[in-house]
């Protein structure tokens, strides 16, 4: 099946899949022992960053892919990824920021997890900032693909560099401690968001197909009136 | 076959040295801003604001690791910049392209060229923070030099990896930092930490776990610049 197919089945179980997390999440399961229902944020939060581990991995393998094979395709694959990784990334950075101020005290603080993933942000917002400059399709690609090949392989360490700082944001909590129905709430939003991400990376990739096709017509009129 | 691409690497380290050494362009520029950046530090944050950290150091000493390094990144940016740029005025990047042999030799010789200059800024720039921060460096030299040298090739590596990248691109000046700077953040981090260790004491034993740091940093940028440079450069 093609992409497009792909892409319109996952947003076909999305819609359904996002309805029942929620009411999982805000309604059946219970509020969190400590936090009360501030934690229940944590169903949209954390599920973000599944979407954004997806996306910049779609846009990091398409990105080495490409400089392999050069097929255009692979292009627009990697210019979604990064897309809707920078979409989700900013609504995990948000979630994150209203779950710490009544959590916390803060909007923001100098924790790692918090600095990798703006600095995350920062370096794929590059990706798209430096594609806008260039007209070229071609030199578009590779230098959207070496960008994010780069940026892609340095978050490791700039994940373990700031980790070495006395951390605050809470390690992840093992599904062992947590109540059984706030896990699969939180498994179903998972799931979710991991389909919605694809279904909009899908319509992102479509769109660069189309646009890429308007730029050919713009280039030689004359080859799109035969 | 390695020699050659040494040899080939050699002479474009030396060409542009040798354009330094004439010119000097790249290396007055980026000494004088980073010295200025120094010296507005000092105005900005209150040259004798005393007592801020332990009681005996003043502000600009207990943050000088800081605003060393902060110095050095932004004038190392002028200089991997204007590496390239040198290139593009003649055409020099095409001549470069059309000669034979491999072209991680081309990313070293202008890695190594941007290295040269980076630390004779440096050497420069050490005694007058020294001087200007009133820190006594030459008992703590040889750690100086030693952290110095593996965050330089860290910001040498990177600056010339995305120099060359945006080369081409009108927006040249704004993209540069705009890309290499969200990077290099754990070799800033990493650099201030050593260089405060080394200037203020190590009683927990953390050097050596930086150091460690910017060595690795080093190896993946120096490992993915060089097998990526081929697409880099390529027209």
């Amino acid at each position: 099946m093609s992409i497009d197919r792909w892409g319109r089945v996952a947003g076909w179980v999305t819609v359904p899949l996002v309805a029942w997390g929620l009411y999982l999440g805000l309604i059946w399961a219970p509020p969190d022992a400590m936090m009360g229902q501030v934690q229940r944020i944590m169903y949209v939060h954390f599920p973000s960053w599944i979407a954004v581990g997806l996306s910049y991995t779609v846009a990091f393998v398409s990105s080495v892919l490409y400089l392999a094979l050069r097929r255009p395709g692979l292009d627009y694959m990697a210019q979604a990824g990064v897309e809707v990784g920078v979409l989700f990334n900013t609504t995990g950075l948000i979630t994150g920021s209203i779950w710490g101020r009544p959590t916390w005290g803060v909007w923001w603080t100098w924790d790692p997890r918090l600095t990798t993933t703006a600095i995350m942000l920062l370096i794929f917002v590059g990706y798209l900032l430096v594609r806008a400059f260039l007209e070229d399709p071609d030199a578009r690609a590779r230098v959207g693909a070496l960008v994010a090949i780069m940026g892609y392989l340095i978050l490791p360490v700039v994940y373990f560099s700031v980790r070495w700082w006395r951390t605050l944001h809470q390690p992840q909590s093992s599904p062992s401690t947590v109540d059984a129905h706030m896990v699969v709430a939180l498994r179903v939003m998972m799931i979710a968001f991991a389909l919605g991400a694809s279904y909009l990376m899908s319509r992102r990739y479509e769109i660069g197909r189309l646009e890429a096709s308007v730029e050919q017509l713009e280039l030689e009129p004359e080859a799109g009136r035969g | 076959m390695i020699g050659t691409e040494l040899s080939r690497s050699w002479a474009i380290f030396w060409k542009d040295l040798l354009i330094e050494q004439r010119a000097k362009a790249a290396f007055n520029a980026m000494a004088f801003f980073a010295g200025l950046m120094l010296l507005t530090f000092g105005f900005a944050l209150g040259p004798d604001s005393p007592g801020y950290a332990t009681g005996e150091e003043t502000l600009l000493q207990h943050l000088a690791p800081g605003l060393l390094w902060v110095a050095i990144l932004f004038a190392g940016q002028l200089a991997a910049d204007r590496s390239f740029q040198l290139e593009l005025e003649r055409g020099g990047l095409d001549a470069l392209r059309v000669y034979p042999g491999d072209r991680k030799a081309l990313y070293l010789g202008k890695l190594l060229a941007t290295l040269a200059v980076m630390v004779m800024m440096e050497i420069l720039l050490l005694p007058f923070a020294g001087i200007l921060y009133s820190i006594d460096l030459w008992p703590k030299l040889p750690g100086l030099v030693g952290v110095s040298l593996l965050a330089t090739v860290a910001l040498a590596s990177t600056g010339t990896f995305y120099a060359a990248l945006t080369a081409n691109l009108r927006a040249r000046q704004v993209l540069l930092p705009l890309l290499m700077f969200p990077v290099l953040i754990p070799v800033v981090l990493a650099a201030v930490k050593a260089t405060g260790l080394v200037l203020h004491g190590d009683p927990m034993n953390e050097l050596a776990s930086w150091v460690k740091l910017l060595a690795a940093t080093d190896v993946l940028f120096l490992t993915v610049s060089t097998l990526t440079f081929e697409y880099v450069v390529e027209e």
